[in-house]
């Protein structure tokens, strides 16, 4: 993704990777190259590039017509609406969590600091499948949070809210992983500066911290958002799967699939492949924009 | 690059940075609610479900939880996904080592293109990932009619479970190595070559001792989402119960089949390796932080 | 078909005492029939604690009269989905579906058995039945007693999406011929079919998924269910859960067929032949009626008549003119269902 390439210039900005010379191959004395190259290109090849050609190629025997009724059909069109905008939801609700608790890690010294800091991946080592059903146990009706949400009337599992947990769940790491490092490294003296000029704490963080971090904020968001859109084993057991409300995109793929409607099933993967790359390209304009504006 | 693509590799950086000195808050008031309130957040959305998982899986004490790891069913469940990710594992490490090789140590044209191609399987929901095999070995895809002529069985069968983890996992490795290898330059191996080594030599004494917990930590990352990987293999899998069932899809059937104890014991195994995995990471991160960090922030 | 479907038990008997194999299999040599087989019988979901005991019970039988070992794989998943994995390419030997059209389905669009598939065995190629019943939750609170119960406003109607699950099409077809009994015709049974599905919260992929909805996450008050599925959950649930018989419901028809293409090729149809006509056996009506599915065998089925209410049921052939018809009708893309499915 060159997007996803360019923000990384922006966090880190080497670009030892892009080659700026006209020629095909600079020469070099180590070996290797026709070989690893080989080997890169046919393995690409094979498992990435005919696969996604096929995905791409497979909706167009609806027609032009067929796709864009296929995608505008109501049911379609919800799943989409759901899994982008609770994704979005979820990411933009990681962002607080994820400061809170990059800041906790960086910032303070605890019993327990390392064991928090390598238990923010789980969601990420924990199989999908795991995490979906142990989330619907806990916020099913019957459950211990579900049986104290719905107290006060709220219905989390079976409900956009359980999908909204479900993609949270899903997306802290993305988000404490960006930051984290700049966190880290963020200069001190600037935050002193502040501080000596009488900025309290929460000054500090609103027109210090906040500002600094926020390029590698909207990264992390957007790569929450990013896996969050795909996401499918943790949200099928807790979403209820009603058509409308709480189906999301990915389910409708499965389902368009056990109704042999292969094309409208490449149809639904293609648009969502399009237009994950346009909000993570949308959001990596804007984090550019916070990158120049900052280093100005 | 990688912190970018994935999660967990950024961390890597966090203990060798954690050794300065920590820049304490003054205000007293806020430091016990920030940890408080992290403590909260870590513990209900992250630490709950895991504890659930042990707790449901032991709801009738421990045998019905070991009779349930003892069904045959779940034990060719193990099998297959043991199966499945010592495929795609070095298949996908085979690959990352050549990718990192010829884009770290090279200049030529088209790497952004490669870079980004690399990465291209991250932004694919793991259902497309399995339903594009579908579409190109399915009885009625691209090559359908070829393989049933031929008796060849790729989706409902391992092999087609092995393509879908393969493309999830894909640029696991490769990630992980490629900013490594583009920081370390190619100064040694040439030194090497310029001493007289061949070039398998040099990779093998020069190269991968520089880069072979990089490698480790990237392999890691992958075998954990291979053989946890659930939407994927669902959509290829057929769901024949002792066959080309995977842990993960045996824990769905268990779960609908109202086996709540069979479900979360073979669940727990799951949660097992995904504890495993964090603590062989975070063994790596304290061990080699400065090699991975160097890869990571470069 | 190498041996009368209906098998007794002294003609088994006397068949494996008189000379294993060599009397039961004459095309086969003995030595073939030795080396272990494998079946795989793809079903539907509700069938899958039948399928365990008659597997095992036909290993047992198979073994006793051929010597041979088999093992027999077992898939399941809402009809429509197992249907079009057998069409991509799942190799079964034989499929055990919900209807039907879903097994035309795999004979239109892959050709794996031929068109006339259901006249090749007895009964429709349906060695049991079925019924759609309501479960309701204890005391049931709703009082629903009929079809014209569940259009009442606020009443949660769980059933799974007819498009992908066998047991939904049978329960739409169940309330559409309440609704054409009701008189209005077409129209009226369309004006009620609409109400219903209005009441429809959740639209699971299969039975299975719609139970769990129901009896595991309590949504909705009343599950749309095969009979054997509604009395598995009242197994599993306890006491939590009530039958209610409507006052007329439909015959439903399982079909099961031999998938020829796969079993030559995987030179196993001697023994999923012999699976099928097992089907039809004493021994596996015995077992059919134990799980709460309707044994064909007239012996069989009068042993239980006790635990299966006797009530009016339309079939498909007469109410809806067959399963081809109804299909395009209802359930084709743009067919009354897709009509009348606005949530």
């Amino acid at each position: 993704m060159t997007d996803r390439a360019a923000a990384a210039t922006v966090v880190r900005p080497v670009t030892d990777a892009w080659p700026r010379r006209t020629r095909l191959v600079e020469h070099s004395i180590l070996p290797g190259l026709g070989l690893s190259l080989g080997v890169t290109l046919v393995y690409l090849g094979v498992i990435v590039i005919i696969p996604l050609t096929m995905l791409a190629l497979r909706p167009w025997e609806l027609g032009l017509d067929g796709v864009v009724r296929t995608l505008t059909s109501p049911r379609v069109a919800a799943a989409l609406r759901v899994s982008f905008g609770v994704s979005l939801a979820a990411a933009l609700t990681n962002a607080p969590l994820g400061l809170l608790i990059a800041w906790t890690l960086t910032r303070y010294d605890f019993p327990g600091r390392r064991l928090m800091d390598a238990f923010v991946d789980l969601p990420f080592a924990l199989p999908t499948a795991v995490a979906g059903i142990a989330l619907t146990t806990i916020y099913a009706p019957a459950g211990p949070l579900g049986a104290l949400a719905a107290k006060i009337g709220l219905k989390t599992a079976y409900s956009p809210l359980g999908i909204f947990i479900a993609l949270t769940f899903i997306g802290l790491p993305f988000v404490v992983r960006s930051i984290q490092p700049v966190l880290q490294d963020l200069d001190r003296d600037v935050e002193e500066a502040a501080q000596t000029l009488g900025a309290n704490d929460l000054q500090r963080i609103a027109l210090v911290v906040i500002p600094a971090l926020a390029p590698a904020l909207l990264s992390g968001v957007s790569l929450a958002f990013a896996r969050a859109v795909g996401e499918y084993g943790s949200v099928i057991f807790i979403a209820g799967n009603m058509p409308l409300k709480t189906e999301i995109a990915p389910l409708l793929i499965v389902i368009k699939l056990e109704q042999y409607d292969y094309a409208g099933a490449a149809a639904i993967g293609l648009a969502m492949l399009a237009i994950s790359f346009g909000a993570l390209a949308g959001m990596n304009a804007v984090q550019i924009f916070l990158a120049r504006r900052g280093r100005a | 690059m990688s912190q970018l693509a994935l999660p967990p590799a950024a961390s890597t950086a966090t203990p060798a940075v954690a050794a300065r000195p920590i820049a304490r808050i003054r205000l007293p008031g806020i430091a016990p609610l920030m940890l408080l309130a992290s403590a909260a957040v870590m513990m209900g959305l992250i630490g709950l479900p895991l504890v659930v998982v042990f707790q449901e899986a032991l709801a009738k004490g421990l045998p019905p939880f070991l009779a349930a790891l003892k069904e045959p069913d779940a034990i060719a469940a193990v099998k297959l996904t043991l199966l499945v990710a010592a495929i795609a594992v070095p298949l996908n490490a085979v690959f990352g080592v050549s990718a990192a090789w010829a884009i770290s140590k090279f200049e030529f044209r088209g790497k952004s293109v490669l870079l980004t191609l690399i990465d291209l399987p991250f932004s694919i929901s793991p259902v497309v990932s399995g339903l594009v095999w579908v579409l190109l070995f399915g009885a009625q895809g691209l090559f359908g009619t070829f393989l049933v002529d031929h008796d060849i069985k790729i989706v409902f069968a391992v092999p087609g479970l092995v393509l879908a983890t393969i493309l999830v996992t894909f640029p696991f490795v490769a990630r992980e190595l490629i900013p490594l290898m583009q920081a370390q330059g190619a100064d040694e191996e040439a030194a090497a070559l310029t001493l007289g080594a061949g070039g398998f030599t040099t990779f093998r004494r020069v190269t991968l001792p520089n880069i072979q917990w990089a490698l480790l930590y990237g392999v890691l990352l992958c075998n954990a989402r291979a053989m946890g990987e659930f939407g994927a293999v669902s959509v290829v899998s057929g769901h024949i119960r002792g066959l080309t069932n995977t842990l993960p899809l045996h824990v769905e059937v268990l779960y609908n089949d109202y086996d709540s104890v069979g479900a979360f014991a073979a669940a727990s195994l799951l949660a097992g390796l995904g504890i495993i995995t964090l603590v062989l990471k975070t063994v790596l991160e304290w061990r080699h932080a400065g090699e991975l960090a160097l890869g990571h922030r470069s | 078909m190498t041996e009368s479907p209906i098998l007794d038990r002294r003609r088994l008997l006397a068949a494996s005492g008189a000379g294993l194999a060599a009397a039961a299999l004459p095309a086969a040599p003995l030595a073939q029939a030795l080396k272990p087989a494998t079946l795989l019988n793809v079903s539907y979901d509700p069938t899958r604690e039948l399928y365990k005991e008659i597997n095992a019970a036909y290993i047992d039988y198979w073994k006793g009269k051929t010597g041979q070992v088999l093992t027999i794989n077992q898939s399941h998943g809402g009809s429509g989905a197992q249907s079009r994995a057998v069409i991509d390419g799942l190799q079964a030997d034989v499929v055990t579906l919900a209807l039907a059209a879903d097994i035309d389905e795999i004979a239109n669009r892959a050709k794996l058995l031929p068109a006339n598939w259901q006249s090749r065995l007895p009964n429709n190629s349906t060695p049991y039945t079925s019924t759609i019943v309501f479960l309701v939750r204890k005391g049931n609170p709703w009082k629903i007693r009929d079809w014209g119960d569940l259009i009442k406003p606020g009443v949660g109607v769980i059933t799974p999406n007819p498009k992908t699950s066998g047991g939904a099409r049978w329960a739409y077809l169940a309330a559409y011929a309440y609704g054409l009994k009701s008189g209005g015709g077409d129209a009226g049974a369309q004006a009620y079919m609409t109400k219903l599905y209005k009441n429809v919260p959740v639209l699971d992929t299969g039975a299975r998924g719609a139970t769990t909805t129901f009896a595991q996450r309590k949504i909705g008050d009343v599950l749309l269910s095969w009979e054997n599925e509604a009395y598995l959950t009242i197994d599993e649930f306890g006491p939590n859960f009530e039958i209610v018989y409507p006052s007329q419901s439909i015959l439903a028809e399982p079909p099961v067929a031999l998938v020829d293409k796969n079993v030559d090729r995987h030179k196993t149809r001697v023994q999923a032949e012999g699976y099928l006509n097992f089907l039809y056996s004493p021994r596996a009506q015995e077992i059919v009626a134990k799980h709460h599915f309707r044994p064909r065998n007239p012996e069989i089925a009068a042993k239980y008549a006790v635990a299966f209410k006797q009530l009016p049921l339309v079939t498909i052939d007469q109410a809806f003119g067959g399963w081809k018809k109804a299909q395009a009708t209802h359930f084709a893309d743009g067919g009354v269902f897709d009509r009348i499915y606005k949530p």
